[in-house]
């Protein structure tokens, strides 16, 4: 599924990301599961917020790591996440 | 037994705590053990916080709340709410019978995260049979609340001979209800449904038939409805991956304290299972006789000891060894390698022979009558 660009990105409301204490990450819990995330996916998810746009997430993230060429890794991560019902855009 | 002190354990993830055995319905499948009213002592409210207390700071961090019917316990909102101020992601698995839009809402301002409801068929006739209680139409309404106050809402069905035929109406009933989540889960042969298994086991070709069209349909309802597909281990040549091995990840706690690596597990002999109200959480997990019994592979017997896929399977289900053939060290037999798997093959030939509609022999219904008998 393709990300749009204009739309906002939201953390799906039928999900819940949090941090575990006992596995040292953070992981998404839904209805019967469980997903384990890394540190980037888990910054990229806590940014759709239902107020930023794709270039917003990139632009908070290459800032806050002084990098560029972000942007592509942070699309086929939020395509995925798009696909798996945790994020939301409408 | 094994208990070897070698073997790495890990911390369980799944609690399932099992807050009651009472239940208004009667399915004939029910898992509950079929001598459940002989263990109708029920913990209280502070020795189900205690618990959920103790494996949260081991790391579990699903909760099933489950019965029998949950909604039974008056305290359940008490629960729900130590549970979320624990941080669980905590799941309500309910028959829906004696729910009503006010406790929904005052689940969720609890904090619960989703509820499950389960109906027996996609025709109110045979539903209402099925659960031996009018309910057919109330679940449903249920089901519509649940979705109105924001809850991922799951459906579940359990698969048997009485309603694989109806898989299209099923499907199409999930979709009217607008579930998020269908759980199509083929009767696993445990507890009552062990009992009634000569006339809820389907044929293959029903099997196969039912097993396509829900697979379609989950192509179909792709990012909209996600489908969990529990199979029906008679047809399959490998057996399941029971509670994903023995005391690694599962922790079941039945309704009078009593902790279980598996639901069923209460069934097997000499494994003494340990109660909460002696141990802690940490004790049992660790330490106790029953959770260290099949941990590893030091117990298994050949074909397993030397299979080259007992870290796959870890030699199927232990109960289901136990059920089928008296012994619970043995390969599943379930497993086309297991010198005792022609037992599977008798127990669909002898279902195959048995006809629901001539009512020789007739479902023997969940209720505290029939469970005196055992
Ligand atoms: S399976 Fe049926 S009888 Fe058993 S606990 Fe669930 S609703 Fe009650
Ligand atoms: S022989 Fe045992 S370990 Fe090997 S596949 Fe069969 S059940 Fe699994």
């Amino acid at each position: 599924m393709a990300i749009n660009k204009i739309l906002p990105l939201k953390f799906s409301p039928m999900h819940r990301l949090q941090w575990e204490e006992a596995q040292q990450k953070e992981v998404i819990l839904y209805p019967e599961g469980m997903v384990e995330l890394n540190q980037p996916s888990a910054e990229i998810l806590k940014l759709c917020d239902g107020i930023r746009v794709l270039g917003d997430i990139v632009e908070t993230l290459e800032a806050k790591f002084a990098t560029t060429g972000l942007e592509k890794d942070i699309v086929n991560f939020l395509e995925d996440a798009l696909k798996n019902g945790w994020i939301q855009q409408n | 037994m094994a208990g070897s002190s070698k073997i790495k354990i890990t911390p369980p993830r799944w609690l399932l705590a099992e807050l009651t055995y009472a239940c208004p319905l009667q399915c004939p499948y029910c898992a509950n053990p079929l001598d459940y009213q002989r263990h109708s002592k029920e913990l209280s409210t502070e020795d189900w916080k205690r618990v959920l207390t103790q494996a949260r700071k081991m790391g579990a961090v699903q909760l099933g709340l489950s019965g029998g019917e949950p909604l039974v316990r008056k305290d359940l909102e008490e629960i729900v709410q130590h549970a979320r101020a624990l941080g669980y992601y905590t799941n309500l698995i309910t028959s829906a019978y004696g729910m009503d839009e006010a406790r929904i809402i005052a689940l969720k301002e609890a904090g619960l995260d989703h509820i499950q409801v389960s109906i027996q068929a996609s025709s109110r006739e045979l539903s209402d049979y099925l659960a031996g209680t009018k309910s057919f139409e109330h679940k449903k309404q249920v089901a519509r609340w649940v979705k109105k106050q924001g809850y991922p809402m799951v459906l579940c069905v359990v698969i048997h001979r009485e309603n694989i035929d109806e898989m299209p109406q099923i499907l199409a009933m999930a979709e009217e209800l607008d579930a998020d989540y269908l759980e199509l889960a083929n009767t696993q042969y445990y507890g009552w449904a062990h009992a009634n298994r000569d006339l809820l086991l389907p044929t293959q070709a029903q099997f196969t038939k039912a097993e396509k069209i829900a697979q379609a349909f989950k192509e179909k309802v792709e990012g909209k409805m996600k489908i969990y597909y529990v199979v029906p281990d008679f047809y399959e040549d490998r057996p399941k991956a029971c509670m994903n091995g023995w005391g690694t990840t599962f922790l079941t706690i039945a309704p009078d304290g009593v902790a279980l690596p598996c639901h069923s597990a209460r069934e097997l002999p000499e494994l003494n299972c340990p109660n909460v109200n002696e141990f802690s959480i940490e004790e049992i997990w660790h330490h106790s006789k029953a959770f260290n019994f099949f941990r590893g592979d030091q117990w298994m017997q050949e074909p397993c000891r030397s299979c080259d896929e007992k870290e796959k399977d870890f030699g199927g289900c232990r109960c289901q060894a136990y059920l089928l053939q008296g012994d619970m060290y043995a390969a599943d037999p379930v497993c086309s390698k297991s010198p005792q798997h022609h037992l599977i093959q008798e127990a669909i030939d002898s279902a195959a022979k048995h006809d629901n509609t001539q009512n020789e022999q007739p479902l023997i219904f969940r209720n505290s009558k029939n469970s005196r008998l055992y």
